[in-house]
């Protein structure tokens, strides 16, 4: 790395200005259907991704309410037992597998992770695209599974009850399936375009701590999703051959099953989770216009907890059935996940500290993440003590926990990043009125649907439970019209964000004055991001130099932003 | 403080109950002190540094050693302190001791049988006496899926799987009844898959032992019987006698009722119509209910059960 910044200080450099209000963008560089649907630019497969994680996060959701309908009476009121369970699981399966799982990496990830890196695009551009392709392949099966015999077995598929119910188990898992190989694509692809197409002068100690985030998260897409891979096919076969590996019936072992499902599923929570930090890194750093405190700590820690995140999956079943001593070693090691974590809170404390604090609707949804995900993280400390654990496990205490991590981490973050990259996505500004306005109600929402969550959870109600006894309505029913108000509140969002589209205001080129490349460039950005080979001699977070220091670029590589350039160049120079 | 308690926690009924909630307090107050910490200094930071202009500028702090190594520190000290607890707590739970009555669990969808050392089955109800240890030998039933014992006053939960014994051990404090729930998922019928423990007085639990004991199956009338297989072989987590709709159709008024099947056929719920659905339930299938009952009762049930069944079924008018 010190060699590319050797050359970076050969580099015949100068300053670019930045073209405000292009005419020629992604966007509008090639038309038809036919472009977007070829394309290997992936500013465009970003898009497709956006899009298609919205349309499931809205599916998922209105599930989510009619679940929360439901269980607004203690019996029957909209739907039978068979129906319940079958939304509950569908509500589960897609939020995870088509939603959050690709939401921040896939969607966010691919427009950016090129851009900030100074690229013109991923490593393995055609890849990149075959990687969305599978993901939609994986999202018909899903689909298909949903019109044929919508699944009833939890997310989880536990054996063996999802060996041996009638719905369509191996539609669904096949979807699963296939979707980790698009996931474990984008990780590589990921990690070699962070290894080799960084600009010249962008070291690793430079790198934006999204970059981090990602590249954290890509190494556990690609050492973990294959072991999800194996366990489905293994599912399959039993279900379909009936072969015995997991079904007592057949001689198997169904916490076997449990293992390996959750030696995935546990780093999955982090594939959701770390890209998240890497949003709220960037975000507030930005918003408080300050160097972000602890630029190590932060980018260290991510690495740390997809290590550590690794070796605690054995926490989901503390009273399964594994051996004492197993459940007191992952009992142990979970606690050292909420290390790294507690660290990044910290920082981000620190970073806005003397800062310059600017509540623009991002860094509304950065604050409104560090509380809730505080709460998350506190409760996963409750839950990985055993005894406790013994009383919460498999409560409403569990399913809180994990939406105050999932929904009041991940989905505020992706919020966050969401309105934060949007003008320069889009080119155009969203309504900051409406953007605070919804931030307030999701917020209010979120804690009035959870927070009773956690209380009747610890006072024994279990989950997925389609009848519950009296005692618990009054919670279920402040849970209910919580939901509502998310409902709200997501709607809202959805028609500022349509509106902006149209009739937004146009954005300039760096509308929140961050530093980091992907803003050195117009919004929306060129076909091939930069219309300079951008050259990185400032940190990400160098608040105290001008931005204009920041727009460096090759000398004489204008209109030509190509690889041979850079070496002539770099020869030239050598 | 109890009113506290009591909000957050169903009332502790067993010896190890105490104990967990004990930890349950300490977690949520150090985790009620970080949180307010944070939510101020996130509140105070945003009103005390807000942008005054645009031309603003910030300090250059881009760490501190000291700072961090404290707060990497003492949040270090505090997750040992709760894994310790957590573990000492642990050991007693999975310890019982050496004079515990035992009674046998098997769990099936949807139901639950407790077996006593003497060979007492009460179906869906654990009976037991109070201050005295109990071990809980558990398993679901072959070919059927898991299942979860889960007693909140009691702090207990354990899983319950079809090809291996799991156990779990409590002792009651205090007579009374107090509600245990399957809490591992299990299909259509999970969520009604619960029951009472009674917890009684030495005397009581004796005097309802010998009653159980004293009962002569083979001479009590077939209606009778009928009642009893009705919660002792499960039918009872799935069929109503009430009317009520629940997984399956319900009894009341089911004999001699013209029943519409999926095939597109339809027949009277006849003697023979009933014993046939028993016994091979997946031959035809009511319209509108789920093609998922056990097909187990030709090995479970005597031919006088079956036939106490079908007479009690057919009082249900």
């Amino acid at each position: 790395m010190e060699q590319a910044a050797i050359n970076a200080n050969r580099l015949k450099v100068r300053y670019f200005d930045i073209e405000e209000d292009p005419q020629e963008h992604y966007l509008n560089a090639e038309k038809g259907l036919k472009s977007w649907l070829l394309t290997v630019d992936h500013k465009r497969i970003g898009l497709m991704y956006l899009a298609s994680v919205i349309l499931f996060f809205f599916v998922g959701g209105v599930l989510a309410i009619v679940l929360r309908t439901e269980l607004f009476t203690p019996t029957e009121n909209l739907m039978n037992a068979d129906q319940y369970n079958r939304i509950f699981t569908l509500h589960g399966a897609i939020m995870v597998f088509l939603f959050i799982i690709p939401s921040i990496p896939a969607a966010l990830g691919n427009f950016l992770l090129p851009i900030m890196l100074g690229a013109k695009d991923v490593a393995f551009p055609r890849l990149n695209l075959a990687s969305f392709y599978i993901y939609s392949i994986g999202a018909v099966f899903a689909l298909v599974s949903l019109a044929v015999n919508p699944i009833d077995t939890g997310w989880t598929f536990y054996t063996p009850y999802s060996v041996q119910t009638g719905s369509a188990v191996i539609l669904i898992t096949m979807g699963v399936f296939i979707m980790g190989f698009s996931s474990i694509l984008t990780g590589m692809n990921f990690i070699v375009t962070v290894h080799k197409l960084r600009a010249p002068g962008l070291t690793w100690g430079k790198l934006p701590l999204f970059i981090w985030a990602m590249y954290a998260t890509s190494i556990i897409q690609v050492l973990a999703t294959p072991v999800l891979a194996i366990t489905l096919a293994l599912l399959i076969m039993e279900r379909a051959m009936g072969i015995g590996i997991f079904d007592p019936a057949l001689g198997g072992d169904p916490v076997l099953y449990q293992h390996f499902f959750w030696f995935y599923s546990h780093p999955a929570v982090y594939i959701m989770i770390v890209p998240a930090f890497g949003v709220i890194s960037e975000v507030i750093g930005t918003f408080s216009r300050k160097t972000v405190f602890g630029y190590w700590a932060i980018a260290m820690s991510s690495l740390a907890i997809a290590f550590i995140g690794s070796l605690v999956w054995g926490h989901h079943m503390f009273v399964s059935g594994q051996s004492e001593l197993s459940t007191v070693v992952f009992s142990f090691l979970t606690f050292f996940v909420g290390i790294p974590t507690g660290i990044k809170i910290f920082n981000w404390l620190a970073t806005m500290h003397k800062g310059s604090i600017d509540m623009k609707t991002p860094m509304l949804y950065a604050m409104i993440f560090l509380f809730l995900f505080t709460i998350g993280g506190v409760t996963g400390i409750m839950l990985g003590a055993i005894s406790v654990n013994v009383h919460l496990h498999d409560t409403y205490y569990v399913v809180a926990h994990f939406h105050y991590v999932m929904m009041g981490g991940t989905v505020m973050a992706f919020l966050a990043g969401l309105h934060f990259w949007w003008p320069k996505m889009t080119g155009k500004m969203y309504s900051e009125f409406w953007g605070r306005i919804s931030a307030v109600i999701i917020f209010i929402g979120f804690n009035v649907t959870f927070l009773p969550q956690f209380i009747m959870g610890s006072q024994g109600m279990p989950r997925r439970y389609f009848n519950y006894i009296e005692q618990f309505q009054s919670m279920h029913q402040l849970s209910t019209i919580g939901s509502y108000m998310l409902g709200v509140g997501f709607l809202i969002i959805g028609v500022y964000l349509l509106h902006s589209l149209f009739k937004g205001e146009k954005a300039t080129s760096n509308p929140f004055g961050a530093r980091t490349l992907d803003w050195m460039t117009s919004s929306p950005p060129a076909h091939h991001n930069f219309n300079y080979t951008p050259v990185v001699y400032h940190g990400p977070y160098d608040y105290h130099k001008p931005i204009s220091e920041f727009t460096i670029g090759i000398a004489g590589s204008d209109e030509h932003h190509g690889h041979e350039e850079v070496k002539k160049t770099e020869k030239a120079e050598a | 403080m109890e009113y506290l308690t009591n909000f957050f926690l169903p009332s502790a009924e067993s010896t190890y109950a105490y104990r967990v909630d004990a930890l349950f307090h300490f977690i949520n107050i150090v985790s009620l002190i970080l949180l307010v910490g944070i939510t101020i200094a996130i509140i105070y930071f945003a009103i005390k540094y807000r942008r005054k202009s645009q031309e603003d500028t910030t300090p250059v702090i881009t760490h501190n050693t000291a700072l961090e190594v404290t707060w990497t520190v003492i949040p270090l000290i505090l997750i040992l302190i709760v894994f310790g607890w957590g573990f000492k707590d642990y050991v007693e739970y999975r310890t019982p001791p050496a004079n515990a009555y035992e009674v046998y669990v098997t769990a099936y969808s949807f139901g639950w049988d407790f077996e006593y050392p003497n060979g007492v089955v009460s179906p869906n109800e654990l009976i037991v006496p109070v201050n005295t240890p109990i071990r809980l030998i558990m398993r679901a039933r072959d070919n059927d899926v898991l299942h979860s014992f889960f007693v909140p006053q009691f702090r207990l939960k354990q899983d319950l799987i079809p090809n291996r014994f799991t156990y779990a051990w409590f002792e009651a404090k205090r007579e009374g009844e107090f509600v245990y729930f399957c809490t591992e998922y299990c299909g259509a019928g999970h969520s009604i898959m619960s029951g009472l423990v009674k917890v009684k007085s030495q005397a009581d639990f004796d005097e309802w032992m010998e009653g159980e004991l004293g009962r002569d199956l083979d001479a009590m009338p077939l209606a009778e019987l009928g009642r009893l297989a009705y919660t002792r072989h499960g039918c009872q987590g799935c069929h109503s006698i009430d009317g009520s709709r629940l997984v399956g159709p319900t009894f009341q008024g089911l004999y001699m009722a013209e029943r519409q099947f999926t095939d597109g056929t339809s027949r009277i719920a006849d003697e023979e119509y009933l014993i046939e659905s028993i016994l091979y339930p997946q031959r035809v299938v009511n319209v509108g209910y789920p093609n998922n009952m056990p097909a187990i009762y030709q090995q479970t049930l005597s031919e006088r059960e079956l036939a106490g069944l079908i007479e009690f079924i057919k009082e249900l008018q």
